[in-house]
């Protein structure tokens, strides 16, 4: 990468990876560390809707419900970004307009990927150009399994010159690369092409955000912040839907990278669901009892 | 390459809120009488001494402490079931009985792990994922065994030795009380078991479990005490076979004392294990290998990883990687689940482990130690790793038995294996690389009875167990752990 060469092999031992993650996520959050934590999650989450069927109906409700969680309860933090498909972002930016809640939008013909750069590189402008604050885009897995890695290396540093302004997060969709090896490779690349968030997954291909592959990304994040003093975000996304993971997240990133990225401009989760869920745990653990899912609004 | 140093601040905002699990379920007698011939009794002589908490220096029970003559009666008792019942017994029924004992350790897991915490200090998190289902792992595999010997040494018949002196350490006091009792009583033999002074606790609730399981008067007798004790216990006339797991120093003793005797004995004693890292290992999977090799049950382990290799150059990165990561562990209440590193067993112990840590650096060892808040009241000690060291480094020679880690860098393969058999011991060892074929070639030339390759303190009922040179005789675990308990005919 830019800065030296590391004198370590990136070859990943998957049965010791998993280990370690069963180790992290058998930590007891309780009581006041479990209310912090469940607050912070709601702060770090990207609420997301990315359908085929989407309406700007239906993006105005979500970018609603960003700065409304539950109002019945007043100290909840907001969400911290909506993630939309590019049509959609010009409906959600003015429906966003003074609540500081970010846009993002997938963008490089998300999910797969599967066009040319030029395009690619004209839906990250327009995307930015109608207002997305974040771009998320997809890496091209087809070259990078073929071994291809400076054509997908150029291509992300290409897709950041056309954020501009713009946050770039990178999908790798390790779904598709399938071993942590790969995973390790892919994060190391994108971070170097320029990412400035590495992300697991489109949520379109199963299995999306799993725990080994979180913790190995931010395992990559750690070595490339020693060797470069940047700090890159990691997002999860796909399969994140309840709160009990979301905390043990959060104990995985608070012993691997510490406290500077306990907060959502170094992690987000990428979710739909989540944030109902955390909510129902926050008001759980204030009354006492669970309460129906006819409480929660469902935007 | 140098570059400034980039530091992780894991201090951070979100601390865990303790996290204590519950002591309202478990019973502790008191006072905890020996358990001879089916039946709980004060020693002859009505001698007592207290068991602590290591954690706070309180009291949690007063035991009895067996003289010579209530070591006498457990052998007598012994004896005559081993005459009259046991090695009588159709070996499916021996087989029925040991299934039970292992069904109701699974039963009474919780209260077993709480009061291994308790009485010995160890993380609740360890007491309850390793020391109590692997101790009724053990008991569940030898269980099997035991109408199956004929499999076990084909053409052969396999007879039981006769009454079996067992004594046992402080570090794992369930486990070994299951690896001892197990295939002791799977093979016919019946037991006088002797726990570790300082954690006698947990073999007498499993004393109340073989009670329970209506095994006959006399086949597992527990009678506790220090090393006079043993030392009774070992010297008895009427004892046929002696096992033992402790320190090289005991170890040695016993082999004189019942050289002639024709006792047969098997000696689990210490060890000074060489961990070894190359550079195209996973290294940050490596690096919890190495957490887990030194800072498991807080050092107080005789296979412990204590001696670490480090290739030349990866050793840098690993060595910043290893501070980092212990920075993270968590040191505190044994009960509390979030607990990574628990209390040191005794305060003898912790002034050893201190000595040592002293001399470490007056031979001009670089320390490092984790910068965590140590409790006002019990035994602790921070991990802790020394740079800087040689072979010719007492702390690199000898066995801690504390969360003290001694790290060496190599440049050739050849030079590691001469520097990990240059010790007196030879229990366990771990290599870490990509390649399989270093592991087997390594694994042959380092001569210890046990190497992991790519993990390191793993134990299964299955996988024998044991020592080359002072780190002792005889296997336990596996069909080979059957061996030390019968005679071949």
């Amino acid at each position: 990468m830019q800065s030296g060469t590391p004198t370590y092999t990136r070859n990943i031992d998957q049965v010791n990876a998993q280990e370690r993650v069963t180790k992290l996520f058998s930590r007891s959050i309780k009581k006041e560390s479990k209310i912090v934590a469940l607050n912070t999650v709601l702060s770090m989450i990207d609420l997301t809707t990315l359908e085929g069927k989407d309406s700007q109906g239906k993006v105005k409700q979500l970018c609603y419900k960003a700065a409304h969680l539950h109002d019945q309860f007043s100290n909840l933090p907001n969400v911290a970004a909506i993630c939309v498909y590019p049509p959609m972002v010009p409906v959600a930016k003015k429906a966003l307009n003074g609540t500081g809640i970010n846009v993002a939008s997938v963008a490089t013909a998300f999910p797969s990927g599967m066009t040319s750069l030029d395009t690619k590189l004209e839906e990250v402008k327009t995307v930015v150009a109608a207002g997305a604050d974040e771009v998320d885009m997809v890496i091209s897995r087809g070259k990078f399994l073929q071994g291809e890695y400076d054509w997908v290396s150029d291509e992300i540093a290409k897709v950041k010159e056309a954020c501009g302004e713009a946050h770039l997060k990178v999908i790798l969709e390790s779904g598709e690369l399938v071993t942590l090896d790969n995973v390790r490779l892919a994060s190391d690349l994108a971070m170097a092409a320029g990412a400035d968030f590495i992300k697991t997954s489109t949520g379109k291909v199963s299995p999306a955000a799993t725990p080994s592959v979180v913790l190995i990304m931010l395992e990559a994040i750690r070595d490339f912040y020693k060797q470069t003093g940047k700090k890159i975000g990691m997002k999860p996304a796909g399969g994140v839907s309840k709160a009990k993971l979301a905390v043990q997240y959060l104990v995985m990133v608070r012993e691997t990278l510490g406290q500077d990225w306990l907060s959502p401009d170094l992690f987000r989760f990428g979710a739909s669901s989540l944030a109902n869920d955390v909510i129902m745990q926050i008001v759980k653990q204030s009354t006492g009892v669970y309460q129906s899912t006819n409480y929660f609004s469902i935007d | 390459m140098k570059t400034e140093v980039k530091t992780l601040d894991f201090n951070t905002d979100w601390e865990y809120s303790p996290a204590l699990e519950s002591t309202d379920h478990i019973h502790i007698q008191e006072p905890t009488d020996l358990f001879i011939s089916g039946e709980f009794i004060p020693g002859v002589r009505g001698k007592y001494f207290e068991t602590i908490n290591p954690a706070n220096e309180e009291k949690i029970a007063n035991v009895a402490e067996a003289e010579k003559a209530d070591v006498d009666l457990a052998v007598k008792a012994a004896r005559k079931a081993y005459d009259n019942v046991w090695s009588k017994m159709k070996p499916t029924e021996r087989g029925k009985y040991i299934f039970r004992i292992a069904r109701l350790i699974q039963e009474r897991a919780r209260e077993f792990a709480v009061i291994e915490s308790l009485d010995g200090g160890k993380p609740i998190r360890e007491s309850r994922d390793v020391d109590v289902p692997l101790s009724a792992a053990h008991f569940f595999y030898y269980a099997g065994w035991a109408d199956k010997l004929e499999y076990a040494f084909p053409g052969r018949d396999a007879h039981p030795v006769g009454v079996a002196g067992q004594i046992i350490p402080w570090n794992f006091p369930l486990l070994m009380a299951a690896w001892k009792i197990a295939p002791a009583l799977a093979t016919g033999n019946t037991i006088v078991l002797k726990p570790a002074e300082t954690t006698p606790l947990t073999a007498m609730k499993l004393a109340e479990i073989i009670q329970e399981c209506d095994l006959p008067p006399g086949v597992v007798n527990i009678i506790n005490g220090g090393g006079n004790t043993g030392q009774a216990l070992v010297e008895h006339a009427d004892v046929d076979k002696i096992a033992f797991t402790g320190s090289t120093e005991v170890g040695k003793f016993i082999m004189k004392t019942v050289v002639g005797t024709g006792k047969k004995y098997t000696l689990e004693l210490g060890g000074k294990a060489a961990n070894i890292l190359f550079d195209d290992a996973p290294v940050d999977q490596a690096v919890e290998g190495i957490v887990n090799g030194i800072f498991f049950n807080q050092g107080h382990v005789c296979c412990a990883g204590s001696r670490l290799f480090v290739q030349e150059n990866i050793a840098e990165n690993v060595i910043s990687k290893l501070k980092e990561r212990m920075e993270t562990l968590i040191v505190g209440d044994p009960l509390d689940k979030n607990t990574d590193i628990g209390a040191i067993n005794s305060k003898i112990q912790l002034d050893k482990i201190k000595m040592y840590v002293d001399i470490g650096q007056k031979e001009g060892g670089s320390i490092f130690q984790s910068p965590c808040s140590l409790p006002k009241m019990g035994y602790w000690h921070a991990p802790t790793l020394f740079t800087d060291v040689s072979q010719s480094h007492r702390i690199v020679q000898e066995e801690i038995f504390g969360p003290v880690l001694a790290i060496q860098t190599f440049r050739t393969v050849d030079e590691v294996i001469m520097k990990a058999n240059n010790t007196p011991y030879g229990l366990s060892g771990g290599v870490w690389t990509d390649k399989g074929s270093k592991i087997f070639s390594l694994s042959k030339k380092i001569r210890a009875g046990v190497i992991w390759a790519n993990t390191f303190n793993k134990f299964d009922p299955s996988a024998p167990f044991g020592g080359y040179k002072e780190s002792g005789l005889g296997r336990e675990g596996g069909v080979e752990g059957l061996m030390p308990y019968v005679n071949l005919v």
